[in-house]
């Protein structure tokens, strides 16, 4: 009850920049409530972005913030955990940024278990640069690159990250910020490589091209196609086409990449005596 | 004898609020409602049109984008002072 969200942003900086109705804030504020819960001290959170709407996050959370190149973030929070492994790393990346450009980070990231917390906000388009067709625009729907409906089969972003060995692997969508809150923390929490996949509204280029430019017919379309975890179990892949399966689906241990390091340098200094 | 019924707060922050309709969208007792206001985006706002319905979900502070809105809940004590 009444949050107390003043501490961890810049408030100079708001009102944000983001479309009304745009899903991104409910997830910085999801974040900022995990991080709180976590009682983390905000020098010791590090939130990085690449390019896209979502990644001017940083701009106003009031944490270490780095801002990268386009698909890129993974690779500079990787730079960053190797440098400073006390730190708490956060990767904040829209659909096109984690799973076109920057893929094959995103698919290493998953296979080293480094111990980072990607938060994917699947929007279904290229938001910020003119509603281009992304790796997880739905087939049939329309994109500025596919003006007569996409025929790409897409990406199942959690699957994806199963398959490339993440340790912690969960989707929400913007309709349940409670639901992203808790997989947060738990991404947060698991030392290894997290990632969260949150199914967002961009009724600006993904709507309004497909005759959903309202944000509240958006938001139900969504809702209408949430199938929670255990109610999709006894459904066959055909049911499941187009719908978004919410839960947590991955949760495991496997040593993670900076600690290894660490023991292989002190193997290496040990030999060396 | 019943237990009293706890009483809340809303606060708008209407420099933040961008009229995007979502918290009214998800409010489960009709609390809230959006006025014009014609120098903003939308051209709307939202306000609190009435509080007494408020059950204290937090569903409008947690899915405000923007965070414009924010609920409290009213100590017992304190309104017994105020009267």
């Amino acid at each position: 009850m009444a949050f107390n969200y003043k501490p961890y942003i810049r408030e100079d900086k708001f009102p944000n920049i983001w479309c009304p109705g745009c899903g991104i804030g409910i997830l910085m504020k999801a974040i900022i409530r995990a991080v709180h819960k976590m009682g983390w001290k905000r020098e010791d959170v590090a939130l990085v972005s690449g390019i896209g709407c979502t990644s001017r996050m940083p701009g106003y959370v009031n944490f270490n913030t780095l801002h990268t190149t386009h698909g890129r973030a993974l690779a500079f929070a990787t730079g960053i955990k190797h440098a400073r492994p006390d730190k708490h790393v956060i990767v904040v990346s829209g659909d096109g940024d984690a799973l076109a450009i920057g893929g094959n980070h995103f698919i290493h990231a998953c296979r080293r278990n480094i111990d980072i917390t990607l938060i994917v906000l699947n929007n279904m388009i290229y938001g910020m640069t003119g509603g281009q067709v992304s790796p997880t625009t739905p087939a049939g729907y329309r994109a500025s690159t596919m003006p007569y409906g996409n025929v790409e089969p897409n990406f199942d972003t959690v699957n994806l990250a199963i398959g490339a060995g993440a340790t912690y692997v969960a989707r929400s969508t913007v309709n349940n910020p409670a639901l992203m809150e808790r997989q947060i923390k738990e991404g947060l929490q698991n030392k290894g490589f997290s990632v969260i996949e949150v199914v967002s509204n961009c009724h600006i280029q993904f709507g309004r091209r497909n005759k959903m430019g309202d944000q509240l017919v958006l938001r139900h379309w969504i809702k209408e196609r949430e199938v929670p975890l255990r109610k999709a179990k006894d459904m066959s892949p055909e049911e499941l086409e187009g719908k978004f399966v919410i839960g947590t689906f991955v949760k495991k241990t496997r040593p993670e990449y900076t600690e290894e390091y660490a023991k292989m340098v002190e193997r290496v200094k040990g030999a060396s005596k | 004898m019943a237990k009293p019924k706890k009483k809340f707060r809303i606060e708008v922050n209407e420099e933040w609020c961008k009229g995007c309709v979502i918290c009214v969208d998800v409010c489960p007792t009709n609390v809230l409602d959006m006025k014009d206001m014609l120098s903003k985006w939308e051209g709307m706002v939202v306000y609190v049109k009435d509080i007494d319905k408020c059950i204290g979900c937090d569903l409008c502070e947690l899915s405000c984008p923007d965070f414009a809105i924010e609920v409290y809940e009213v100590p017992q004590e304190e309104e017994a002072q105020s009267g």
